[in-house]
């Protein structure tokens, strides 16, 4: 088990999870194209990609709807489709509008929420709605059952974790009792029992202002009429990240604080009982066992001449600090992961942007573990 | 105009993982340095200033880490306990522990912002409301990933606007004015020299710009490699590579091949972000360490010192 088409075998949905600028997107998209080249229909959904990449795939225009990218795109780099390669950018705000839309009861409840400026200046503000939207987008194209396989890239949040609460928040925020308060609030004085009730009431008016409050109240009236139907779906999307037909691939770079994300998640992702594939990591700097600079100094003087020898070895020492910091950080994540495999992929000389690029990360993915140890063996020797 | 650290309050913005909280500490030492009395404001709860300076974890309560040089990590539902306090007297209490309250502040779209945000303002108070606290010269906040920072900045307008009269709308204004205000707020963006960042600085300058009328103050590029070959001894290399050799030293003329082309990579991205922030941007070297320790963070915040 360790390439990754072995990993997502019998997989409908693939979740690339891990804190930011780890190379995410990037990984997703090799992700895709390398199961869209083995034969199988695959839509990858991502956020905010890099103009770059977006381009290399044809994704210029923000649609909020898959499109197919076209396969004389990669037959340029010498990969031949077997099947489709999708993309979509994901609308964050644009997801939530429609979700409105088919949740509301009603035509009047829907232009109530749509048309409400607390809606429209803070919709984005909802803690998780990215991270929420993402997954409803996700539950809609898998209940669609248009693809073999659906890979993810999740929202750049600086805490990875905030995904896989999202559902559970965004239940929380339109939890009933929440909005019952303020759907009426006239009337919730006697509707709530206790002698503070009233008091409470004023003094929040005092603390916020009555005009904020109106507001507020029209607001979470209009939600009103919804949140049953933002409680089930939130149910469901919460039933897909447990899925058997669903992994979570982590993807983090080899340094301090991504790998202590990363372990993190891991845990996280146990302890709910959803299934967890591997990891990926990025972007490894790699060294050879305790070189001795002076040797190496000596032994490229005669070609290079002292200087540039001399150059050459401190270079050295500076890589060989960077190969060990990930040498320490890889061990420590396989440490904490048991039986999953770990993938390396190595750092390359620039930034990984186009088609091109796709295909080096693509080789290091879907190579057998033997493969992957000598491809990275042979890249410093 | 006042220098960026003459300033009262200065936001440090940026993508995810490009290093944001290094420069609030590098910011924040220079300014203690200079003899202002400097706080470093965390909103997210990752304790990176506290583990930066080896410190215990910050928590509300402010807390010195180096001389001149303070520490807080700004959690909604403590800023939310005082601010009731604060305003609502001997209800404060009783309204912090109604769960209707707790509802309120949960399910308002922006409340766990403005809050933090209100209490950034509230460290920048020279005469504080929160008694027996002293002020500070200067506030150092960490801000959320970008596009999460320009809203965040956005934040009290939106409520003074929504809230129109009442004390949200008068605190929001005045936290607003502020902001705008680019002799007592600065804003500092931090990328790396790579395609995904750039791009996101020049996005959030001109969002910036839009909507706050606010320019960025400094762009800084973090952990820039530095240019160690001309394009004649990558040749050399490159040659010495068809000879065979020692593995140690066939690893030494990869790695030096492997620099040259980064480096080479990480000044073109330099360009492009010059070339569209009209200006040079602030360059600070990578730092070659497992992790960054005290003596480097200084080393790093006295070459942004002498860029400023």
């Amino acid at each position: 088990m360790s390439t990754v088409a072995e990993l997502l075998e019998g997989k409908r949905v693939c979740i690339c999870a891990g804190s930011g600028g780890v190379g995410k997107t990037t990984t997703s998209a090799a992700i895709a194209m390398g199961m869209a080249a083995r034969g199988l229909r695959v839509v990858v959904v991502t956020i905010d990609p890099a103009r770059r990449l977006a381009n290399s795939l044809g994704l210029q225009t923000l649609g909020n709807e898959p499109r197919l990218v076209a396969p004389e795109r990669f037959a340029a780099e010498g990969l031949e489709m077997k099947g489709e390669l999708w993309a979509m950018m994901l609308d964050a705000k644009r997801t939530f509008d429609e979700l409105i839309e088919r949740l509301s009861p009603d035509e009047r409840s829907r232009d109530e929420v749509l048309g409400n400026r607390i809606y429209q200046e803070l919709s984005n503000a909802v803690a998780g709605s990215q991270e929420f939207t993402a997954i409803a987008k996700l539950y809609e194209l898998d209940q669609e059952g248009d693809y073999d396989l659906l890979v993810l890239d999740t929202p750049p949040s600086r805490n990875a974790l905030d995904f896989l609460d999202a559902p559970d928040r965004l239940t929380q925020f339109f939890e009933g009792r929440a909005l019952q308060v303020f759907l009426r609030p006239t009337g919730f004085a006697t509707r709530i029992v206790g002698a503070g009730t009233g008091v409470v009431f004023s003094v929040l008016k005092r603390v916020t202002g009555v005009d904020l409050l109106q507001d507020l109240s029209v607001f979470f009236r209009a939600l009103g009429g919804m949140i049953d139907g933002f409680r089930e779906r939130a149910e469901q999307v919460g039933r897909l990240l447990e899925d058997p037909g669903t992994t979570f691939l982590l993807v983090t770079s080899p340094e301090g604080e991504p790998i202590e994300e990363a372990i993190f998640f891991r845990r996280k992702l146990k302890a709910a009982r959803m299934p967890f594939g591997g990891v990926i990591v990025n972007r490894v700097h790699r060294g050879v066992d305790h070189p001795d600079l002076a040797a190496v100094e000596r032994e490229l003087a005669g070609e290079l001449g002292d200087k540039l020898a001399a150059k050459v070895a401190a270079n050295l020492g500076d890589h060989q600090v960077l190969a060990e910091r990930d040498a320490a950080g890889i061990a420590r994540l396989e440490q904490e992961l048991g039986e999953r495999p770990l993938l390396e992929v190595p750092q390359f000389d620039g930034d990984v942007h186009d088609v091109e690029g796709l295909l080096r990360i693509h080789r290091y993915l879907f190579a057998t573990a033997k493969r992957r140890r000598e491809m990275l063996a042979e890249l410093v020797s | 105009m006042p220098g960026l650290l003459d300033k009262r309050l200065v936001f440090i913005t940026g993508k995810g993982g490009v290093g944001k909280s290094t420069v609030a500490v590098a910011l924040g030492l220079a300014a203690a340095r200079r003899g202002r009395r400097t706080m470093v404001a965390e909103l997210q709860g990752q304790q990176r200033v506290s583990a930066a300076l080896d410190g215990e974890a910050a928590t509300f309560a402010e807390t010195r880490v180096a001389d001149g040089l303070y520490t807080i990590s700004i959690d909604a539902h403590e800023a939310m306990r005082e601010y009731l306090r604060l305003r609502a007297g001997p209800f404060a209490d009783l309204l912090a522990s109604s769960r209707m309250f707790s509802y309120f502040a949960a399910a308002t779209p922006g409340m766990r912002e403005l809050l933090q945000i209100g209490k950034v303002w509230e460290l920048t108070q020279l005469d504080r409301r929160t008694k027996a606290a002293d002020g500070y010269d200067l506030v150092v906040v960490d801000a959320p990933a970008s596009g999460h920072g320009a809203g965040l900045l956005r934040t009290p307008r939106t409520f003074a606007e929504l809230a129109r009269v009442g004390p949200i709308a008068h605190q929001g204004r005045r936290i607003d004015e502020m902001i705008r205000d680019r002799t007592r707020t600065g804003i500092v963006a931090v990328a790396l020299p790579e395609e995904m960042p750039v791009n996101e600085t020049l996005a959030l300058r001109a969002e910036l710009r839009a909507e706050l009328g606010h320019d960025l103050d400094l762009v800084v590029i973090n952990a820039v490699m530095p240019r160690r070959f001309s394009a004649r001894e990558a040749t050399a290399i490159r040659g010495a590579l068809d000879h065979a050799g020692s593995p140690a030293a066939r690893a030494g003329l990869h790695a030096a091949l492997s620099a040259h082309l980064r480096a080479g990579e990480q000044r073109a991205q330099v360009r492009r972000l010059a070339r569209g922030l009209e200006r040079r941007p602030v360059l600070l070297p990578f730092v070659f360490a497992p992790a960054l320790d005290r003596a480097a963070l200084e080393t790093l915040s006295a070459t942004l010192e002498a860029a400023l």
